[in-house]
């Protein structure tokens, strides 16, 4: 099995760490020739506004957001929430716009609003979530299954091969959500 | 500031890897920076080069043109108070900057203590030239680890020393035996800890960006290829002639740092870059302020 990571900028390494553990084979995409034979992708933390630029300066936009399209199974964590959303509030860009959610970036203020805590995400009971200028989901469409919720916001979505996160698993020793979508890979692969 | 925060803000440093922060003096300034593509933006009312040529005292930025910045842009801002001065530092934290920099840029306001960093809950990157710098800058609170350089000079050369230095010193704590960590410990004049930390990991125990004297998308490449995690730029892209277009440039450098045809063609038509000068014609050297 071979996962993508999206490396144009932001904490890739530490997925790359995480994949490595569950013996998934783990690919830097640093440009439009590195996006091949993937079985899945990552779109990890960083600055969202710096990502984005990067996937269309690199010519890697149109190539990743069709293979999102076509149900390549995909987990963005923190800024790749924000790249995956169709809408963003209070903020007229759209940068995949694959995920049928409304986001807001930096929704709990600047980096004094940080925090961690422990919730469910999906059938996942008792994950340590590290919320770093985080974003939170404020609308979902319908068919967006909620995975995880804290005081009240989303911060967890699935849809149908995304699932997006407002929190960074990779920033923990726990490998339950990635071993979620390793099982989202498979049940792809197997299909 | 207890553990879990220290922990919440070093992770914010490794969301900026593999990006470039950029030196703004103002919020147009910052705009552009933003829509080239930096991960943060240092706030700071003159860039390094003209705080070098002003000569005088140089201070923590106007709290109102720091806010005028954070208005502007939704990435990080970063702001520098002088080294020791935690009343800078109190300010800062209390306008909710994303990180300070306790930073050789500014005046020092005390030639012998370093800002206790472990009492604010914001995050602090400090600059170093050697790895004892870095673990006594760590041990002290700091999140975020950057090479002094010679700041405001155009000059690499001394950013690469500190990150080449560093990384020696890096390889032999890797390379001693546990029992000769105790007297390396000692020669560094750093706490046993984190020198075993650095033993077991082979690197820093927090992210370690490199900054002064970066001016082009090869000089950021250079440092990239050198093991740093990404880069400051100060003077170098608001001193050139097509601030815009550099930055651009320097940002994909940072990303495929080793694809040498890419740099070619991001090197292409940048316009003039800042003139710099030599170390033998510099007459301030700030990477010897707070060691």
């Amino acid at each position: 099995m071979r996962v993508g990571i999206l490396a144009v900028q932001g904490a890739f390494i530490e997925h790359e760490r995480v994949l490595r553990r569950l013996g998934a084979d783990a690919v830097e995409i640093r440009q439009r020739r590195d996006f091949a034979d993937v079985d899945g992708l990552i779109l990890p933390g960083g600055e969202s506004t710096a990502q984005a630029l990067l996937l269309k300066k690199l010519e890697l936009f149109d190539a990743v957001r069709s293979a999102v399209l076509d149900g390549l199974p995909v987990l963005a964590t923190c800024a790749g929430l924000i790249l995956l959303a169709r809408k963003l509030d209070r903020d007229d860009s759209v940068h995949l716009g694959t995920l049928p959610v409304t986001v807001r970036r930096n929704a709990y203020g600047r980096q004094l609003g940080s925090f961690e805590t422990r919730s469910s995400v999906g059938d996942i009971a008792d994950f340590p979530l590290v919320f770093i200028r985080a974003p939170f989901v404020t609308e979902t469409a319908p068919g967006v299954d909620v995975l995880a919720s804290v005081g009240g916001r989303t911060v967890g979505v699935r849809y149908e091969n995304q699932i997006g996160l407002a929190f960074h698993p990779e920033m923990t020793d726990d490998l339950r959500v990635h071993e979620m979508f390793i099982r989202l890979i498979r049940g792809r692969l197997g299909a | 500031m207890d553990k879990k925060q220290y922990e919440l803000n070093k992770g914010l440093a490794q969301m900026l890897k593999g990006g470039v922060i950029m030196d703004v003096t103002t919020p147009e300034q910052a705009k552009i920076a933003e829509d080239a593509g930096a991960c943060a933006v240092m706030a700071l009312e003159r860039i390094p080069a003209d705080i070098r040529a002003a000569g005088g005292v140089s201070r923590m930025s106007d709290p109102k043109m720091i806010k005028g910045i954070q208005a502007a842009v939704s990435i990080p801002v970063m702001a520098k108070c002088r080294i020791g001065h935690f009343v800078e530092a109190q300010i800062l934290e209390a306008i909710e900057i994303d990180y300070i920099d306790e930073s050789e840029v500014l005046s020092p306001a005390d030639d012998v203590y370093h800002i206790d960093k472990t009492q604010f809950r914001v995050p602090f990157v400090c600059g170093a030239r050697d790895l004892g710098e870095a673990l006594r800058r760590v041990q002290e609170g700091a999140a975020m680890i950057r090479t002094k350089g010679e700041p405001g000079t155009g000059d690499v050369v001394q950013a690469v020393r500190h990150i080449r230095k560093m990384n020696s010193e890096i390889r032999k704590a890797v390379s001693l035996g546990p029992d000769q960590l105790f007297e390396e410990a000692k020669q560094l004049r750093v706490p046993y800890d984190l020198l075993l930390s650095v033993h077991e990991n082979g690197k820093l125990p927090v992210v370690n960006f490199a900054a002064g004297g970066v001016a082009t998308p090869a000089d950021a490449a250079l440092m990239m290829q050198l093991g740093a995690e990404g880069v400051f730029v100060g003077s170098g892209i608001f001193k050139s002639g097509n601030p815009a277009k550099r930055a651009a440039a320097i940002v994909q450098a940072v990303t495929n740092f080793r694809d040498a045809k890419l740099i070619a063609e991001l090197s292409e038509d940048l316009g003039e870059a800042m003139v710099g000068i030599n170390p033998a014609e510099i007459k301030l050297i700030m990477e010897e302020r707070g060691q």
